[in-house]
């Protein structure tokens, strides 16, 4: 019996949250919080790995306390418990920071039931950094393989994982001893709509939710902003490009004038084809 | 921690099939540029099984010193024996800077290494810059889908760690005259040590698409309309010879692959022609083929924001317009064809 945690966080939908061009600062309302969608990912194979082999899949959010939506959601997608950490000692925290506060809530999990697999997404679309996924493995001393696309096969009594690890140009095969930290591509499985069942319980399921005080041995300043050695020091609108020029008139007229266009860059293009 | 006693930029050297990657030649060139501000030497890691002679290539692209880590241990990459190298070069040597390529080996070993020094770390950065006198990396990235840019710091430890996107940096062009120092360095390690193995490694290289290294891309958006429209993006690219590209709507809409998504949660490409049909130009979609030679938009929205980014805008109905262009450049091509006959 296998027992998976899966790592997960609350995130604006960045796709379509909207700038205060006044302020040049986020607008967070203009944005629906969801699961972060590589986390979905990270959870169904949990799930997968739970109905292969049988155990249970417990889902761990640091977030603020409206994120119990996203263990919500989990709990659609198949996960047994949920567990949140919220507190303000928490916020302002870097990966660094995030992946100590993270490793405290799996110590506290695995005290009362040991884990022989944490998997998350392979990086959220808010930070873009896939940081904190190893950040975790390396606390708690276990292997990382990151960028996961296909579980071989998990054998718990001899004790090792044989995964493949995407790269840039195909995939290795690598295996691991347990327990060990997967975080896993989008393309490792489909998230398929949940079950009826699983969205009734999710409903009215309540997490475990912890503070920075139920969590044991932390030192207090490895947490949150006092813990980041990263600080953003600025931000700004990326560079508005100057604009090109649009071609008149009828579509074949448009593309009579791009053939000339074309006809006089040809150099750009040739030389490349030459060498190759 | 005594941040003056760290001195020196460092790029680790990710090496493949008896090459250093580009990626690590383009942080050689921005690193060059870090070091020479600061006016410190810039070195390199290179760890793996026979390599010391890739040291040369390093000096040819800037390198004063390479660190070099040459055991068999070091064949595959993985990520505790590979981390295990970095840590204890680091702590010997203490460089205040060290960047590696974000690709998925170099975010694999920054991330663990990072962890493990207690120490600042950059992801997938865009712009680089230090401060003359502090040494503070000023490490840029685009932030939240791309939707804003930030610059981080790392003020209180050191080394302070990015990694850096490919094909943003410039290499320099290689120096053959110039030469630099290795350092041979050792680590303990035995094969039962490291709890990670290398079963096989499967290369797909024919398989993959190489949108980084295409000359001609035809990307399409969310304005072909579904994968059936789609369709009319693979059908320009097969007649002039180009690869396939596409905005984050149209691989989330399942039309195409995600190996096939230009941008920020895709790939960087600096093709010499890029055509952008049907896709509205978001920022995120953007930052990953600003730098392409020749931008082409086709959009039929004449306010979409493609148009402030593209050289030369053609405004309409896209299943109007590409058969058009497929006919005239064909004729083109028939022309030269005949041409080349003649002679």
């Amino acid at each position: 019996m296998l027992h998976i945690v899966a790592c997960i966080k609350q995130v604006p939908d960045t796709k379509i949250i909207k700038m205060n061009p006044k302020t040049n600062t986020m607008d967070r309302s203009s944005a629906p919080a969801i699961l972060n969608p590589y986390d979905a990912h990270a959870v169904e194979e949990a799930v997968r790995l739970k109905q292969r082999y049988g155990g249970t899949v417990s889902v761990l959010t640091m977030g603020p306390p409206p994120a119990v939506k996203a263990i919500r959601k989990c709990i659609e997608i198949g996960a047994d418990e949920g567990y949140m950490i919220t507190d303000r000692a928490f916020a302002g925290a870097d990966t660094l920071a995030t992946s100590y506060a993270l490793t405290k809530a799996l110590e506290k999990i695995a005290r009362e039931k040991p884990i022989d697999l944490i998997i998350c997404g392979k990086m959220t679309i808010d930070g873009d950094t896939g940081q904190v996924g190893p950040g975790i493995a390396r606390r708690l001393d276990m292997p990382p393989l990151t960028s996961v696309k296909k579980v071989v096969e998990i054998n718990k009594e001899q004790g090792y994982a044989i995964v493949h690890r995407k790269l840039e140009d195909g995939y290795e095969v690598i295996q691991s001893t347990l327990p060990c930290l997967f975080s896993v591509e989008k393309e490792i499985n489909e998230v398929p709509y949940s079950p009826l069942p699983n969205m009734l319980r999710a409903a009215r399921y309540q997490p475990v939710i912890w503070s920075v005080n139920d969590l044991e041995d932390v030192d207090r300043s490895l947490l949150g902003l006092k813990g980041s050695p990263t600080i953003v020091a600025k931000v700004w609108p990326p560079e508005k490009p100057k604009g090109g020029e649009k071609l008149q008139g009828s579509a074949r007229e448009q593309v009579n004038r791009l053939m000339e266009i074309l006809a006089e860059k040809k150099e750009l293009f040739r030389a490349k084809e030459g060498r190759a | 921690m005594n941040l003056a006693e760290y001195r020196g930029v460092w790029v680790f050297l990710e090496q493949q099939d008896g090459r250093i990657a580009p990626v690590s030649l383009e942080l050689l060139g921005a690193g060059r540029k870090l070091a020479d501000k600061r006016g410190v030497p810039l070195s390199g890691v290179l760890i793996g099984d026979q390599v010391r002679e890739l040291a040369a290539d390093a000096f040819q692209y800037g390198a004063d010193v390479v660190y070099l880590y040459d055991d068999p241990i070091f064949r595959d990459y993985r990520t505790e024996s590979y981390m295990r190298a970095v840590i204890a070069c680091v702590q010997k040597h203490k460089p205040e800077i060290l960047l590696y390529g974000a690709t998925s080996t170099g975010k694999d070993l920054a991330s663990a290494v990072a962890t493990d020094l207690e120490t600042g770390l950059t992801a997938d950065t865009t712009l680089l810059d230090v401060d003359q006198e502090t040494g503070l990396l000023e490490a840029s990235r685009p932030a939240f889908g791309g939707n804003i840019m930030a610059t981080i710091l790392c003020k209180k430890h050191r080394p302070q760690m990015a990694t850096v996107r490919p094909k943003v940096m410039k290499a320099l062009p290689p120096d053959p005259n110039r030469s630099g120092q290795i350092v041979e360095e050792r680590i303990h390690l035995r094969e039962e040590d490291i709890r990670t193995k290398v079963l096989k490694i499967v290369r797909e290289t024919s398989k993959k698409v190489r949108l980084d290294e295409a000359d001609i891309i035809v990307a399409g958006g969310k304005g072909m309309g579904s994968k059936e429209g789609f369709q009319l993006i693979h059908r320009f690219a097969e007649a002039i010879g180009a690869t396939v590209g596409a905005s984050r709507d149209a691989v989330e809409a399942g039309w195409i692959d995600h190996q096939h998504q230009v941008g920020q949660t895709g790939v960087t490409v600096t093709p010499k022609l890029y055509f952008a049909i049907g896709i509205s130009g978001a920022i995120q979609h953007l930052v990953g083929m600003q730098n392409s030679g020749l931008i082409i938009a086709i959009n039929k929205d004449p306010d979409a924001p493609i148009f402030q980014a593209c050289h030369y805008g053609l405004v309409g109905d896209a299943f109007e317009i590409v058969p058009l262009l497929i006919e005239a450049l064909q004729e083109e091509s028939d022309k030269e064809v005949q041409y080349g006959g003649k002679v």
